[in-house]
């Protein structure tokens, strides 16, 4: 039976579960509004170690070896282990899953990694071809500033539009059985570039992938944004937000009621001055493990939309002028199998 | 008086790169390399000296006064030396300042350890 529909969604004829999430986060990140709803919260970003490289593989290790304590799933259980993080060469995950005795693919997305690997997962859980699968990445908010923009040494002041990197991984197990919540269409985004060239203002390279694939999406399931009791977008932060808000409006879709930004919810954006909010693959993946998972397991959500936004350039690309090409993906979670 | 002069003209010089930050999308180092390109293009003209003469450290001790210690030390390194000062004068005027920060900078490097403001 054909799963594929419309231009690029897949509607799962078993759709696979979500098992288990665990989330753990940096200092920052639990001294904001969503502290409850981490499973653990560091005192101090370098972890005990002497890099915040490995800081950042210990916290995606840790996060991996907590989801399988809560569900009981073990990594001679699991199939595959779907990762990736924001360093060069993916090292934050390629360290962090050293030890497991599993298949690792490594993944880079930028920012919408969380929802590649829960799209790949699912595809793969679902397909038949793996009973349990991991979902995972982390960001690191020194790491990224290093990688990204200047080292933290160096002192460099952050203009308005910028985003502060979330220090924090989240992960997932997916099971081709289970009573949900489920993983019921994705919806994999294409490559839009907009032409922004502006590293501090990501948001505004993303919104419009975020659009193209929120549209897609409606088209190709035929569902409606009031379908959705949310529809959780990455970290487009304050200003892909409005954007992104704009633009679905004027092609007819009112997405302000249901629409949330995991950037803007993460931190107090006020209170704890980070600018246009928060960014990185950690931002998406905590969110969704920690609020997202445990609101729908209460029943207080029941359809989400999670739809996490990469903005695809490197340092190399932005520093010889080239413009930063955007993507979102998005992966449809309901706690019921069928509409 | 010279204090209040300083904190004035000094301010007013960091007002400007805070402007450039916040409503251009010039990067923190092509507002840096402007400031110092400023200084010695004002200085070629005798123009920093006298903003120096004015407010002292206000205007000596922001990167455009580098800028002018390297015109200076161009302009007294070909008087002195000919053709070979153009080479020679910018770094030797400045050697202190750039000496100065290296020291410093690896004393820091060694004494502190980097982390997040929160």
């Amino acid at each position: 039976m054909n799963q594929h529909i419309g231009k690029q969604s897949i509607k799962f004829k078993n759709p696979p579960s979500i098992v288990e999430t665990a989330s753990i986060v940096g200092k920052k990140e639990g001294e904001g509004p969503l502290y409850k709803y981490f499973d653990n919260i560091l005192d101090d970003d370098y972890w005990g170690e002497d890099t915040w490289e490995k800081a950042e593989s210990k916290l995606q290790k840790e996060a991996a070896k907590l989801v399988m304590r809560k569900s009981n799933i073990y990594d001679t259980d699991i199939e595959y282990i779907l990762g990736g993080d924001l360093i060069n060469q993916c090292v934050g995950a390629n360290y962090a899953m050293s030890g497991f005795d599993c298949s690792f693919f490594g993944l880079y997305g930028a920012c919408s990694t969380m929802a590649e690997s829960l799209s790949l997962g699912a595809i793969i859980t679902s397909g038949g071809f793996a009973k349990h699968t991991l979902c995972i990445t982390s960001s690191h908010f020194c790491t990224a500033e290093k990688q990204f923009r200047y080292p933290l040494e160096y002192g460099g002041q952050r203009t308005p539009t910028s985003q502060w990197t979330v220090t924090a991984s989240g992960c997932a197990i997916l099971s081709n059985e289970g009573n949900g919540p489920y993983i019921t269409h994705i919806t994999t985004g294409k490559i839009v570039d907009m032409g922004i060239s502006d590293i501090n203002n990501m948001g505004a390279a993303m919104a419009p992938a975020a659009a193209d694939t929120l549209i897609t999406h409606f088209n190709d399931t035929g569902m409606k944004p009031t379908d959705y009791d949310l529809i959780l977008t990455g970290d487009l932060g304050v200003v892909g937000s409005d954007i992104l808000c704009d633009i679905l409006n004027q092609n007819g879709y009112d997405i302000y009621t249901q629409h949330k930004d995991a950037g803007k919810m993460i931190f107090d954006i006020d209170k704890q001055d980070v600018h246009a909010g928060g960014s990185g693959c950690g931002c998406c993946a905590s969110v969704f493990a920690g609020y997202v998972f445990k609101e729908l397991k209460k029943n207080s959500l029941n359809r989400v939309l999670v739809m996490a936004t990469g903005a695809l350039m490197n340092p190399m690309t932005v520093q010889q002028g080239s413009t930063i090409p955007g993507i979102a993906h998005a992966v449809s979670i309901s706690n019921k199998t069928e509409l | 008086m010279i204090f209040v002069k300083a904190f004035i003209v000094g301010g007013l010089i960091c007002v400007i790169g805070q402007i450039l930050v916040d409503k251009t999308k010039l990067t923190p180092a092509r507002i840096l390399v402007s400031y110092v390109v400023s200084g010695v293009i004002l200085e070629v003209f005798g123009l920093y000296q006298k903003l120096i003469d004015f407010c002292g450290a206000g205007a000596s001790i922001p990167l455009s006064g580098f800028g002018c210690t390297l015109a200076k030390g161009v302009k007294k390194a070909v008087e002195e030396d000919g053709f070979l000062g153009i080479f020679t004068g910018g770094l030797t005027a400045s050697a202190a300042g750039i000496a100065a920060a290296l020291i410093f900078s690896l004393i820091a490097a060694i004494i502190f350890k980097p982390k997040p403001n929160s």
